[in-house]
């Protein structure tokens, strides 16, 4: 992290006493802030998506407001927010459909920065955290953390961090054969991720019957009676992490070019992985804690950001957008489209599955 | 014996001689009468052997003997019945797909049959074994046709890319299943037990109308074997020697939707036998596909009733459905697999 601060700080000062180095072409239009020691460059492109992302959250945020079992209309909906509403619309906008959508939002983006972590270390758009495991194993260290401490939230946050971890390097060592291919670390995800899973099957048959119910609840990956004091909690973690994260982006970018460019480039390539699993790994144990494992929002929201943003390589920013508004309409659609309301894992799951089929099929259709 | 195979100086299994082959067939089969014993020994409450065989042979009134023939013996059955469907059809999918890490469990093919159940029993209000069980066909004829596409490219397969096919496949298949429980509570209630994978609780009256579907795919089974052989070599020496590539597929394809399809019916997705058992079976005899089919015939049944006692002893006197503790043992072959993909390709 001292590595990105010092290389930002040289590369601005540089920057402003030389005025060749500021026109420096990078192929398409770019927006550059500075602030002080602080100096951000965004692509055009992705300024112009997350703008266009973002006002297609605000249409669904308020289209999830308004429908519902019970229907409101907007103005209500304005004037309950504005603290013009009592009673029932009140509770029903500010405590019961707005907690759920902040929710959504913040869960979505840290799955959608989690994602783009794992696709850009591991260089390979099927790195997904769901699938290489470390969600079973979150979701197993909270299990255990339900079931024999019977803990609170945070220490269920707590297990469910270094359940994630521990399966993480537990996987890392198990696919390391000369280093860690690609391929090789996904099937060994996905075999330990099953061991893990026959394993939280078997923490359940174990516990009483109301906690299996509440731990299998969970487990779909729901959004259901999100209260305020999760969404608090779960977004200052959030919040924390983050930060970190776009610290680390830029040293992330300069790693997908090889470990030899970057450190020949000054990043300090072993320190800057392990700081990247931890957020990564991180992040996601923090959503799976609060909701359970809402699967592929990580595998999908990088790679649709891309291809929306054109940009080289996997970008952070965006894919915490799209990863917003895909958790969101999720959602929706997992409360609206059956009598039913249904986890949010399930509509995730089906949805972002058949993503990945299509993925695989233009994949191996492009290796010819 | 083992001179000899030193002189010619290849691995001892493509040596072996029939006898030996033959003898290890009679090991395997031993394990599996006694195993098919100790399954109907152990449970919540030992039975002494002379109760079993008089339960067996002279049932009487006696609780225990009710106890022995009403739940022991069916649920023996039908782990045996189950196994050697899902053994062969993992030794005919890896041999079709020469993939060391394709099985009906991780390729999807189970996933694709019980979600086919579940609209079945959910949707369309199908209670009997006799309707469902065509579902279940068509829902592994379906995945299994479809995660070899999604996994072959022009160059041919490639191994890692059909497991993550079958995987996703698997993953959708169970996201939807389990929307259509949720929607459904009362289909949820009839799927409960059959979605962990258990052979427990299964009435014989499930199992008989499949018995021919399975005899049928495993006299196929064994026609195709010589075939496979064959293209194991490539599919240029396979024509050479006058194979039918696309007939020999077919009838393999058509075999292992039978039987995996036929297992999940009676028994629910059991993950990793289908996997594990013929890379035993191919540790012990080589190649030959025939032999294969025998051993992992064998060899998985004994696998699967190992896993189910297993499962009543560990949390003795409640019990682990067998699904879940394939899982526990077949992992680790997975990932033991992967890391040594060469040793035992195919």
């Amino acid at each position: 992290m001292t590595t990105r601060g010092v290389s930002t700080s040289t590369r601005s000062s540089r920057a402003t006493r030389s005025p060749e180095v500021r026109r420096v072409d990078f192929g398409r239009r770019v927006v550059v802030v500075r602030r002080g020691w602080v100096a951000m460059r965004f692509e055009w492109r992705s300024v112009i998506v997350c703008t266009a992302v973002a006002v297609a959250v605000v249409v669904m945020s308020v289209l999830a407001l308004t429908t519902g079992s019970y229907q409101i209309s907007v103005s209500q909906v304005v004037s309950a927010l504005t603290g013009g509403e009592t009673g029932l619309v009140h509770d029903i906008v500010v405590e019961w459909r707005l907690p759920r959508i902040a929710a959504a939002l913040v869960f979505g983006s840290a799955l959608g920065v989690s994602g783009a972590i794992f696709q850009s270390m591991l260089r390979n758009p099927l790195a997904d955290p769901g699938i290489i495991g470390f969600s079973q194993g979150s979701y197993t260290g909270a299990l255990i953390v339900i079931l024999v401490v019977n803990g609170s939230y945070l220490q269920l946050v707590g297990g469910a961090v270094l359940g994630g971890m521990a399966t993480a390097v537990l996987v890392y060592v198990l696919a390391y054969r000369r280093g860690v291919q690609g391929f090789r670390l996904i099937i060994v995800g996905i075999g330990v991720s099953a061991m893990l899973g026959s394993l939280n099957t078997w923490l359940m048959l174990k516990a009483s019957l109301e906690q299996a119910m509440a731990a299998a609840a969970w487990g779909a990956g729901s959004l259901n009676g999100v209260s305020w004091d999760q969404v608090a909690i779960g977004g200052t973690v959030i919040g924390a992490l983050l930060l970190p994260a776009g610290i680390l982006s830029g040293p992330m970018r300069q790693m997908e070019l090889g470990d030899d460019a970057a450190a020949s480039l000054g990043v300090r390539v072993a320190a800057t992985r392990l700081a990247l699993v931890v957020v990564g790994v991180a992040l996601t144990a923090t959503v799976t804690a609060a909701s359970g494992p809402i699967a592929f929002i990580s595998l999908v929201a990088p790679q649709i950001a891309r291809r929306l943003a054109r940009t080289a390589g996997i970008t952070l920013v965006p894919a915490a957008f799209v990863g917003a508004l895909l958790c969101l309409t999720a959602d929706y659609i997992a409360q609206h489209i059956a009598p039913t309301p249904l986890p949010v894992g399930i509509v995730t799951v089906v949805l972002g599955g058949g993503y990945l089929g299509w993925l695989l099929f233009t994949e191996a259709r492009r290796r010819l | 014996m083992t001179l000899q195979t030193a002189d010619l100086g290849v691995p001892g299994a493509f040596t072996a001689p029939g006898t030996r082959r033959s003898i290890g067939l009679f090991v395997a089969l031993a394990a599996l009468v006694a195993l098919l014993m100790l399954s109907l020994i152990i449970g919540s409450k030992m039975m002494p052997p002379a109760v079993v065989w008089d339960a067996l042979f002279h049932p009487s009134g006696d609780f225990d003997h009710f106890a022995i023939r009403d739940f022991r013996l069916p649920r023996t059955i039908v782990g045996l019945v189950v196994g050697m469907a899902l053994g062969v059809s993992g030794a005919l999918i890896q041999a079709l797909t020469r993939n060391p890490l394709a099985g009906p469990g991780i390729l999807g093919v189970n996933a694709g049959a019980s979600f086919a159940v579940t609209v079945a029993i959910g949707l369309l209000g199908v209670r009997d074994v006799r309707g469902y069980m065509w579902f279940a066909f068509a829902g592994a004829l379906v995945v299994t046709i479809m995660v070899l596409l999604l996994g072959s490219t022009r160059r041919g397969q490639s191994p890692v890319v059909m497991v993550l096919a079958g995987v996703c496949v698997g993953a959708v298949l169970g996201g939807a299943g389990s929307a259509l429980q949720l929607i459904n509570p009362d289909a949820f209630d009839q799927m409960r037990s059959w979605g962990a994978g258990s052979i427990l609780g299964r009435p014989l009256d499930v199992v008989w109308p499949i018995l021919p579907f399975f005899a049928g795919a495993l006299v196929l089974a064994f026609a195709v074997s010589g075939p496979l052989n064959a293209m194991a070599l490539g599919d240029e020496l396979a024509v050479a020697q006058g194979v039918s590539l696309v007939r020999t597929r077919i009838l393999a394809i058509i075999a292992l939707t039978l039987l995996a399809g036929g297992a999940t019916a009676i028994a629910g997705p059991i993950g990793f036998v289908g996997l594990m058992v013929p890379h035993v079976a191919r540790w012990i005899v080589g190649p030959d596909q025939r032999w294969i089919f025998a051993y992992s015939m064998l060899l998985a049944p004994s696998l699967l009733l190992a896993s189910d006692i297993l499962g009543r002893i560990v949390m003795h006197p409640s019990e682990i459905p067998v699904g879940i503790v394939t899982a526990f043992v077949g992992a680790p072959v997975l990932i033991l697999l992967v890391r040594r993909r060469k040793v035992s390709g195919l």
